[in-house]
């Protein structure tokens, strides 16, 4: 199992250790999440304060779920690994098709390490600002809290896997649309705006219209925000929650098969330029 | 059984053409017109295991796409290709873990990592057993001279020192095949050299199976036995390199350094192809007039200071040869 997975295991480690370097970039990217988070948190509070009955969450868990994003906000799917897209322009895939690993895998792996290295330390910055430093200045209203319960924080950290998992999914996608069509603007241009209004990171999704919640809901983006972060305050609980994470883990299944699936289309027609 | 079997290899290509200019483009937005290129066209040869043959042609013969089939990164539009018993790019990833391939333009080493991490991922995405990573690391650390190298990130190495690291990365694996895509375009003479050298004993001592592209017609000369032309995707010959030699260019050099004034040369079968004061080169075919006989005439008649025959430069052979053959980069 381990002589299996170690090419895996390696690939994502050089690349999650490579990503860790870059400490101004972490640095740079939790100034500009806590400036947002900010200003989010004031405009649900004057949206709290003009009409709280209107509300589908309180305002306590709606700061939550603004510092819970801002901090995995490196976590989405907003853009293709630009490791790929580099690739696909030097002709680094040729060497990548060299590797005796499952295409599919490899880049997964790699892409994954990115994600999580990049979301790593801002995640443990803003814990830190927002989690701990907030309340200790007295504005526990303002800060970021705790899961709502034991259950809740059991039933998020499986949610928070397959958001991660389901993240690195979508990437994928774009990766091999990226390497279909050796330019990565395209898919980056129609992939951020999706995920900022589809998955939550805009404003929970029950905030929507009623009449579209059940397709909201059941959409793949879902899974990458609103269902875990309403998991992690109880919001969604007991079956509900158990339904929620089957939706997480189908949706990352049916993306990663529709990945490989494309990825052996592409890679069938690959032409290498040149020489 | 040949370690290497082509038969019949074909790629054809569909490009979009295009009127120039605005009208052109806009022709093309509704209607395309498409035309067929063919790549390579019919290519047939083998290698035995222990081989050591060039791949030589002008730019855009499909040397590099023949490598490409090869190492199962493209597979082709028809023909069969089997290395080793297998099919590259249906069998790709237990093809890939027994060749090893060197792309002269393009770097296989992680640019950001020092040269020892990227030896050491590797040798896990290549799974190889640690004690025996460490064994073969080490001697190919001796043998390209890596030691000081080893702990510079990629992108500080000058090209030599990167090229002799990108070998070392391409055998970590121990394969038994090697496939060299013009592995020494750019370098300096000594790196070449220690290119050549190391090449060569990788073949002779240790037995790899050994294709190359290039253009370097010294390559040629000091590696291969066996060349192959190809020129427009086809096979234009497929012979020992001395053969290739003296069949496309029987002619020889002579240069003569006079003790007096160059005299004027009048002889059936010999050109002059340049006077400086005191010294001619002439041109002729042994066939014609034999060396020594050639020699023995000019020296009895004038005062001669220095002789010395020289073959014709390799790379007048193979453009000679393009030339035959018409085969000059579209």
């Amino acid at each position: 199992m381990l002589v299996a997975a170690r090419p895996y295991l390696a690939a994502f480690s050089a690349r999650f250790q490579l990503m860790l370097q870059y400490r101004m970039a972490a640095l740079a990217g939790f100034a500009t999440q806590c400036w947002w988070g900010g200003i989010r948190i004031m405009v649900f509070a004057a949206f709290y304060g003009a009409n709280a009955a209107a509300a589908p969450i309180s305002l306590a868990d709606a700061v939550t779920y603004v510092w819970l994003g801002q901090a995995l906000l490196a976590l989405l799917p907003w853009l293709a690994d630009p490791e790929i897209g580099q690739a696909v322009r030097t002709g680094g895939v040729g060497y990548d098709r060299l590797r005796p690993l499952d295409a599919y895998g490899y880049w997964y792996a790699r892409t994954l390490g990115w994600m999580l290295a990049r979301a790593a330390p801002r995640a443990v910055l803003m814990l830190l600002a927002a989690g701990i430093v907030l309340p200790l200045a007295g504005l526990e209203a303002w800060a970021w809290r705790p899961p709502s319960g034991l259950a809740a924080a059991l039933l998020f950290a499986p949610a928070f896997a397959l958001m991660t998992a389901l993240a690195t999914a979508v990437v994928m996608l774009a990766n091999i649309v990226v390497a279909a069509s050796l330019n990565e603007r395209g898919v980056n241009a129609v992939l951020t705006p999706l995920v900022i209004v589809f998955s939550g990171s805009l404003l929970p999704l029950n905030f929507y219209p009623p009449a579209l919640q059940p397709w909201l809901h059941l959409q793949p983006f879902a899974g990458l925000v609103d269902i875990p972060f309403r998991i992690y305050f109880g919001n969604l609980a007991g079956d509900a929650a158990l339904q929620s994470l089957a939706l997480q883990a189908g949706w990352t299944l049916a993306l990663v098969g529709l990945g490989r699936f494309a990825m052996e289309r592409v890679m069938r027609r690959l032409e290498m330029q040149g020489g | 059984m040949p370690q290497i079997l082509v038969e019949a290899l074909a790629k054809t290509y569909r490009v979009a053409e295009r009127a120039p200019g605005l009208a052109g483009a806009l022709h093309g937005l509704v209607r395309r017109r498409w035309r067929e290129v063919h790549a390579l066209a019919d290519v047939s040869f083998s290698l035995e295991a222990g081989e050591l043959l060039a791949f030589i042609g002008p730019n855009g013969a499909g040397k590099s796409t023949t490598v490409k089939f090869l190492s199962g990164i493209l597979r082709p539009s028809s023909g069969r290709v089997e290395v080793a018993g297998l099919v590259p790019y249906e069998d790709r990833i237990r093809h890939v873990a027994r060749i090893g391939v060197v792309f002269g333009q393009r770097s296989q080493l992680w640019w950001d990592l020092p040269v020892l991490d990227g030896f050491d991922l590797l040798a896990d995405i290549y799974r190889v057993e640690p004690a025996r990573y460490r064994e073969r690391r080490d001697e190919l650390v001796a043998m390209l001279r890596l030691e000081p190298l080893l702990a510079q990130p990629v992108r500080q190495l000058s090209l030599g020192q990167r090229m002799r690291a990108e070998f070392a990365a391409a055998l970590l694996h121990d394969p038994s095949i090697l496939f060299l895509d013009e592995p020494t375009i750019g370098l300096d003479a000594p790196s070449k050299l220690a290119v050549r050298a190391f090449v060569q004993r990788l073949n002779r001592e240790h037995g790899v199976t050994v294709l190359l592209t290039t253009h370097d017609m010294h390559d040629v000369e000091a590696l291969a036995e066996r060349v192959i032309v190809i020129g427009q995707g086809r096979l234009l010959a497929d012979r020992p390199f001395t053969a290739l030699r003296s069949g496309v260019l029987a002619e020889r050099r002579l240069h003569i350094d006079f003790a007096g004034p160059a005299p004027e040369i009048d002889m059936p079968g010999v050109t002059v192809r340049s006077r400086d004061q005191r010294s001619l080169e002439l041109a002729f075919d042994p066939a014609d007039i034999p060396t020594p006989k050639l020699i023995a005439s000019i020296a009895t008649r004038h005062a001669v200071e220095d002789i010395h025959v020289d073959e014709v430069p390799i790379e007048e052979v193979i453009a000679r040869f393009y030339d035959l053959h018409d085969a000059g980069e579209a």
